[in-house]
């Protein structure tokens, strides 16, 4: 063991290596540490905020496909109802259009019966004046039962 | 063989003084060379990596250098609790700089000094047999103590810059015992005194003696390891190598610790 001027050397070196770590190793290095959790942390929020944002995004497309779902059930019911009601109106207006052309055929049918019956009675009282013309030819007037003969006419 | 083997390891056991008379103006060229260049080697990688650090992606060296700052970061954010920009960079320059000169234990005992003899003998035209060159600089009491009294130099600097001169002088005289009247504490003064400096001075003389220890029984243990027949080496040389990679390590953050202790013990009041 024996002392000597190493001592003081290495006390010297020493001195400079501290000043050295303590001006360029070790400020940066531990300002870049110090940077890099922070960025991790702030990376760790954004992705928390990102997560529930989805989150909310998806709750709101659950929401509006919901909605959309129901919005359309409505307008098929809506459609349906309309469809029936159309099909019903359609109906009634082809039964009312039946029952109009039905009555309408129903009076022309009256018609023709009623002009029909005059034309035959009109024919019957025709042929029943000939018939007593004929036998009575000689013995009316025409002239003087003319009267006679319209009663009887309109008899039938 | 005896008289071949005390010569051995007494050739090994020598450093390389700048002087042969010695004395305290002679320097150990080998043990300041090689610290010198371990201390550079230390600043000049961590600056390297610090200067090109990158936040995003960082390489092996930056992890590797980042994995020890981290560890002393956390180490002195325990221990020491007063703000101070001086006390990290201090222990990690301990840590690093004593690791790397206990490391050089690892190196096989004959390489570096036959190393040297060649050298020396081939360019220099040197005697071998007095070529010397001790290749861990730890094993040096100058170099230990050269940084345990400028540790305590920091305890004393933190003491004062804490406390102010006229307080730490004072608490010199009047700590660890307090006495109540004027008499009291001057009847203390010199007890308390004499404790204050054998605790003071413990510090340095345990810090370096401790590290000096180690590392000078692990250097002779090799020295004898290598002794032995060349064929039965591995069987102690392998055991001892594993188990001094725990003690340059160990030696190395216990140095650290210690600093960091006494000096946030300076900075704390009695």
């Amino acid at each position: 063991m024996e002392f000597n001027v190493t001592l003081l050397g290495q006390a010297i070196t020493f001195a400079i290596l501290v000043w050295f770590t303590m001006k360029f190793v070790w400020p940066p290095l531990t300002n870049m540490m110090e940077e890099r959790a922070k960025r991790i942390a702030d990376g760790l929020a954004a992705a928390e905020r990102g997560k529930q944002d989805l989150e909310a995004a998806e709750k709101r497309v659950a929401d509006e496909l919901r909605q959309a779902k129901q919005q359309a059930t409505e307008l098929i019911l809506a459609a349906e109802k309309r469809a029936n009601q159309i099909v019903e109106e359609a109906k009634d207006a082809a039964r009312t259009e039946g029952a109009k052309l039905v009555t309408e055929a129903k009076s022309q049918i009256d018609q023709e019966v009623l002009r029909a019956k005059e034309a035959l009675r009109e024919q019957v009282a025709g042929l029943a004046v000939a018939g007593a013309e004929k036998i009575l030819r000689k013995e009316i007037d025409a002239a003087k039962h003319a009267d006679l003969l319209a009663s009887i006419k309109a008899e039938f | 063989m005896a008289s071949n083997a005390t010569d051995y390891i007494k050739h090994h056991l020598t450093f390389w003084n700048s002087s042969h008379e010695g004395g305290f103006s002679s320097l150990h060229v080998d043990s300041f060379s090689v610290s010198l260049i371990l201390g550079f080697l230390f600043a000049g990688v961590f600056a390297y990596v610090a200067r090109n650090a990158k936040l995003e992606n960082p390489g092996k060296l930056q992890l590797f250098v980042e994995s020890i700052v981290e560890m002393v970061d956390t180490q002195v954010k325990e221990i020491f609790h007063a703000k101070s920009k001086v006390i990290a960079p201090l222990a990690l320059t301990i840590f690093c700089w004593v690791f790397l000169m206990n490391a050089m234990d690892m190196l096989p005992v004959d390489l570096i000094p036959m190393a040297a003899q060649w050298i020396g003998f081939t360019f220099f035209g040197a005697d071998p047999h007095h070529v010397y060159f001790r290749v861990v600089p730890s094993a040096d009491v100058n170099v230990t103590f050269g940084l345990s009294i400028s540790v305590l130099i920091c305890i004393i600097g933190f003491s004062i810059s804490a406390k102010g001169l006229g307080g730490w002088i004072k608490e010199l005289f009047t700590a660890p015992f307090h006495a109540s009247g004027p008499v009291g504490t001057i009847l203390l003064a010199p007890a308390n005194f004499a404790l204050q400096m054998v605790e003071l001075l413990a510090k340095p003389i345990s810090l370096s003696l401790r590290l000096f220890g180690n590392m000078y029984s692990g250097e002779l243990i090799f020295i004898l390891i290598a002794l032995l027949p060349w064929a039965a080496q591995w069987l102690l040389g392998a055991p001892w190598a594993i188990f001094h990679i725990l003690v340059i390590t160990l030696q190395a953050f216990v140095f650290m610790m210690l600093t960091i202790v006494y000096l946030s013990l300076a900075v704390e009041k009695h």
